[in-house]
Formats: C-alpha cells, sequence, structure tokens
C-alpha cells in the first residue's frame, strides 16, 4: 500500500506496509496478517530476553534523541519496589513529522502490541499514550484498536490469558509542543502544567508519580513486534552504512518538494535518493535551496551537503546536523530563508513553557530582531545580535527547546549569510514565501 | 459592564453543571484510569469544554472540586495548554496551520481567505454573527499534506485558498 501514494519500490516497507488500508484497522484482519504473534512469542520468553533482543537490534529511539531503546529499557530496576509505567510518546509536534501520525491512524494495533511487549519487559502494568490534542482521528482510531483488543482478552487484566496485568490508556494533550518531551509529557499526565523537569533523576528512576518509568516514541515501539518477531540480528542486518544505524525509519518529507509524504527507507539511504528520487524533487521550475533533516529543531544543511549526506544518525552528525525525528524540510530558491526562520523563531517562542530566562527571553527577542530585519528596520549590528543571543541560549535551560531556536537561527546564519544581509538592506524578499 | 464577555459571572451562571448524568458517569470512569485524582485534570477539562464550548470560570471551579486541587491550579493548568478556551468562541472554531513547513506552501494565503469567507477581522477573533473563530496554530502535525486545518475536531487536509469558500459554505 502507501500513503499518501502507493510505495516507491526502494522503500523498505515494515512499518507502513498497511498505510492507507483501512481495513488493517480491525482486529481479525490485523491477527490474519500476523498481528500479536509477537506478544505471544515475548510472554513466552523472559522480560530480560525480551529486552536482550531489542538491545541486539540496535533500534535507537525514533523521536529525535536516538537513545539505544533496549538500553533504556534496561534502565528500570530488576526489583520491583513500586509501580512501573511506560509512556508511548505520540505527542508528535515537532514540524515536519507526520509519521506517528500515520502510524497510529492506519496500524493501531502495531503501537499497542509494541505497548504490550515493552510493557511486559519493563515490568509495568499501566500504559499510557499520550496522543496530541489535534489528533483527533488518530485518537479515534486507536481507541477503537484498545475495545478490540481488550474485549478480544489481549489486553487487559490476565492479558493473552498469561497472568500479567496491562492496561492502556489514551491521554490526550491539549496543545503544547513542550509536551513531547518527555519529563513535560509526564507532568502533563499527571495533571500539571507541561514543564520540563530537571534531569536527574531520569524516567527510569524516578518518573510517573515518582516512579521507575520509560518512555518511547510510537515508531520505537511499533518496531518492536517486528524485532520479537524476527529477531534482533535480523533487524540489525537492516543497514546501508554502519551498525549503529539499524532497521527502517519514517522519513516526513515535506514543504517545497513535489511529492511530499511519509517514506520507509533503510537506515544509511542516501538522502539525495530520497529527496530527488522517492519525493520527485524540487517543484517545477524551483532549485533546492536549504533542509532541516530532521524537523524544525536540526540545523539547517545547503542542498549539496544534502547531495551526499546519508540518512543515519552518523551521517547527519557529519554534515552538522541531525537525524532527529525524520521530519526532512525542503526550502527551496523561492524561499525568503529569513522568514521562514523567523517563522520557525516564532513556533519556538510561542511553545516556550517559559520557565527558563534564556529560552522564554531568547525565543521571543529573536523573533522580533528578525520581524524588525523583515520589516526592513534591521542594523549591521542585529546579526551579531542574534548570534550572541543564540550563544545564550545553547545549553543554559532545563530542557533542549531553546537549543533547537537558536541552531535553526545560527546555521541558517551561518550557511545562508548572503539571504540575512540582503535582508538587513531590503527587508522581506518581495513575492518569495 | 454591559456585555457578558469573557470571565465574567453572568457568561458563566448561564451554564447547566458540567458533571451531571453521563458526563459525571464518564469523569468516573476515567478517575479508575490513574493512581491520582489530579491526573484527571485534562481529561475532565475535555470534558468540560466539549459539554460547555470553553472552559468558563464555573467550569474550573468545578473542576477543582471534582479533583480536590484549587481553583488557581485548574486556572493555571488551563491557560498553559493552547486548546482550552479560555473565552466563549464562536460556533466552529477553526485552527489553521502557519508554521514554516505549511508557510513554505501558501498557509498564510489560506488563513487570509478564511478571514474573508467568515467574516473575521484577524486571527483569534470571532466573526460578527458569532459562528466562526479563526486561529492560526503551531504545526498540526501533518506537514505533508499542506496546508492542513481543524474545522471543530476535522482534521481537513490539502487545504488551499481557492477551496476555503465552499468548505466554509459545507460547514456553514
Amino acid at each position: 500500500m502507501g500513503y499518501p501514494h502507493p510505495s516507491h519500490p526502494r522503500e523498505t516497507v515494515l512499518l507502513s506496509r498497511d498505510f492507507g488500508d483501512p481495513e488493517a484497522r480491525r482486529l481479525d484482519v490485523w491477527i490474519r496478517r500476523g498481528g500479536y504473534q509477537a506478544l505471544e512469542k515475548a510472554l513466552g520468553m523472559g522480560r530480560d530476553a525480551v529486552i536482550e533482543e531489542v538491545k541486539t537490534s540496535g533500534v535507537r529511539g525514533r523521536g529525535g534523541a536516538g537513545f539505544p531503546a533496549g538500553v533504556k529499557w534496561g534502565f528500570m530496576p530488576k526489583q520491583k519496589s513500586r509501580p512501573h509505567y511506560l509512556c508511548c510518546n505520540a505527542d508528535e509536534g515537532e514540524p515536519g513529522t507526520f509519521k506517528d501520525r500515520e502510524i497510529m491512524r492506519w496500524t493501531p494495533h502495531a503501537v499497542i502490541e509494541g505497548c504490550a511487549i515493552a510493557a511486559y519487559a519493563i515490568q509495568a502494568e499501566d500504559v499510557y499514550i499520550y496522543v496530541r490534542g489535534e489528533f483527533t482521528e488518530p485518537i479515534r482510531v486507536l481507541q477503537g484498536a484498545l475495545d478490540e483488543a481488550y474485549a478480544k482478552g489481549i489486553l487487559g487484566a490476565n492479558a493473552m490469558g498469561r497472568g500479567v496485568r496491562i492496561d492502556v490508556t489514551i491521554h490526550r494533550g491539549a496543545g503544547a509542543y513542550i509536551c513531547g518531551e518527555e519529563t513535560a509529557l509526564m507532568n502533563s499526565i499527571e495533571g500539571k502544567r507541561g514543564n520540563p523537569r530537571v534531569k536527574p533523576p531520569f524516567p527510569a528512576a524516578a518518573g510517573l508519580w515518582g516512579c521507575p518509568t520509560t518512555i518511547n516514541n510510537v515508531e520505537t515501539l511499533a518496531a518492536v513486534p517486528h524485532i520479537v518477531v524476527k529477531g534482533g540480528a535480523w533487524y540489525k542486518g537492516l543497514s546501508l552504512s554502519n551498525p549503529r544505524s539499524t532497521g527502517t525509519k519514517l522519513f516526513s518529507v515535506c514543504g517545497a518538494i513535489a511529492k511530499p509524504g511519509n517514506y520507509e527507507v533503510t537506515m544509511g539511504f542516501p538522502m539525495k535518493d530520497l529527496l530527488w528520487d522517492l519525493a520527485g524533487g524540487p517543484l517545477p521550475g524551483r532549485r533546492i535551496k536549504a533542509v532541516q533533516p530532521g524537523g524544525s529543531s536540526v540545523p539547517f544543511i545547503t542542498a549539496e551537503e544534502a547531495e551526499r549526506t546519508l540518512l543515519d544518525y552518523e551521517g547527519c552528525l557529519a554534515v552538522g546536523t541531525q537525524l532527529g525525528s525524520g521530519g526532512v524540510i525542503v526550502y527551496d530558491d523561492a524561499t525568503d530563508l529569513v522568514y521562514q526562520v523567523m517563522r520557525l523563531a516564532r513556533f519556538y517562542a510561542h511553545e516556550s513553557c517559559a520557565q527558563c530566562t534564556q529560552c522564554r527571553e531568547g525565543t521571543a527577542w529573536t523573533t522580533k530582531i528578525l520581524q524588525k530585519m523583515l520589516r526592513g528596520e534591521g542594523r549591521a549590528e542585529d546579526l551579531d545580535l542574534l548570534a550572541d543571543l543564540a550563544e545564550q541560549m545553547t545549553g543554559k535551560t532545563i530542557c533542549v527547546l531553546s537549543d533547537s531556536c537558536a541552531a535553526a537561527v545560527t546555521s541558517a546564519m551561518q550557511k545562508f549569510r548572503p539571504d540575512f544581509e540582503a535582508c538587513l538592506r531590503d527587508g522581506r524578499r518581495a513575492g518569495a514565501a | 459592564m454591559s456585555q457578558a464577555g469573557p470571565g465574567t459571572p453572568g457568561a458563566a451562571e448561564t451554564l447547566p453543571p458540567v458533571f451531571e448524568g453521563a458526563a459525571r458517569r464518564e469523569l468516573d470512569a476515567v478517575l479508575k484510569q490513574y493512581p491520582t485524582k489530579q491526573a484527571a485534570l485534562l481529561p475532565a477539562l475535555w470534558i468540560a469544554q466539549r459539554r460547555q464550548g470553553w472552559i468558563s470560570p464555573a467550569a474550573m471551579a468545578e473542576v477543582a472540586e471534582a479533583l480536590g486541587v484549587t481553583v488557581a491550579y485548574v486556572k493555571g493548568v488551563v491557560t498553559f495548554y493552547t486548546m482550552y478556551h479560555q473565552h466563549p468562541v464562536g460556533a466552529h472554531v477553526v485552527q489553521v496551520c502557519t508554521t514554516s513547513p505549511c508557510n513554505l506552501r501558501g498557509a498564510e494565503a489560506v488563513v487570509t481567505a478564511l478571514l474573508q469567507a467568515t467574516g473575521c477581522r484577524r486571527p483569534g477573533e470571532t466573526s460578527p454573527d458569532g459562528q466562526w473563530t479563526i486561529v492560526e496554530t503551531e504545526c498540526l502535525g501533518a506537514c505533508g499534506f499542506a496546508t492542513p486545518l481543524m474545522i471543530d475536531d476535522d482534521l481537513i487536509e490539502s487545504v488551499t485558498a481557492e477551496a476555503v469558500p465552499a468548505l466554509v459554505a459545507r460547514y456553514r
């Protein structure tokens, strides 16, 4: 299948196999296609064996940080003295990213099965899937699938008839990007403002209600059933570049591109082929100018850099950016880059939880200075001021929202300096997006 | 005060209580899903907003009472999350994404078209006939389907400025 367009022959279709097929949402159909075999198998394995399998697979967190999922599970206490919790992070809000939405709305049982396996492995009985408030359809689909899974005895007090309790609750967010940050998400579940917490303690030591908690992204958890059924070694073999980046990854391509959409490729796939082949290249008559390969929070790279970058964690670092969430935002030569950077800064200013001064003030002033430049009122020293602000916003706050804003601004200024100088001279580019 | 506006007692007193009948039972079911009452705060506010259209001061007081927290605490949470309406809104609330990926594909023209089609003066305001509130929102998580917008609980993908009048007519 594929959604919004059929899967490209060069995709490695694992998580996206059923995208676009509403039948896959039904439990009976899902089971006929192999669903819940992994949970059955996992419940027959020791908890440690499941964790080892996930460690072997090398799968890294797909939400953006890229932390090895098996290692994270291994941080949970083996001796359970208090409740353990699992959170599934479905607060997908990173601009440019729209993959978890498709996983949930087409293959809700893949998410539920991944959650159940992870819960078993880390001895959690309660799972909270934190879905952003705007995702009304994914919530409806996921809730329908949960109801079916409960009715069939897959979840509940005696999950799969194997004597373990696994309860899954959907917790609906209410419009706050910062709740995608793991500790803010936990505060939000607890009924608080979504302010990130100081770490340490890390969630495995003190998470939800102070109890040991693991939090994984939707895409990470959806990969887990494949790892359990086919083995960690098989998953690790899915790599075109190096053994530190394994498996498949959904890339959400958007912005100034001919065929926006999700593309699932093996780690290490060339970014050039993703953009110019699978996603159809630039819009007619245009030229790709800049790319943010991992959502709006990662540094900009030039088209030339994109052409020689492999899509994996190390490949993105090599050109000074990050794989992040896999939201590939494309900017072309018809873009007023300064305006779009201002728009991103405005996003971060709007979404700052405002508890750290550097972030609250820094994101707001960055936005105001860029807006002033775009009005044609810029002064020569404004670029230095922006750079100075960015430095003060980096590495000094509780979470990395402020760093993300700074990274977008500094990388754009560094790689596209002439655009900023032209803006100082002329203000906003007439007729540009 | 001549007009019942946001936060005025007059606006709240006309609303029926939130947690009675089915809504009370819904809240009771939610409470069973968490180890603390406080954790039911976001779900409780969703129930309140669905019943009343916004989060009135009276609703905040009711939620506080039901969950054993102070009204000030509830207000602190309500004001943190953008989807809880702190004022009465139009019969239809439209949230349009104008963040960069959509902005690159004409999202601002969609906002302009929406303002024209509904008679709203500017984003964030409600049309004089009380039918429409148009809000510019940050990233709806549907960047590959620029421009996405939400009308109430419906997400609509790939909206162009040209398509706006027919879309508005469909909800009128």
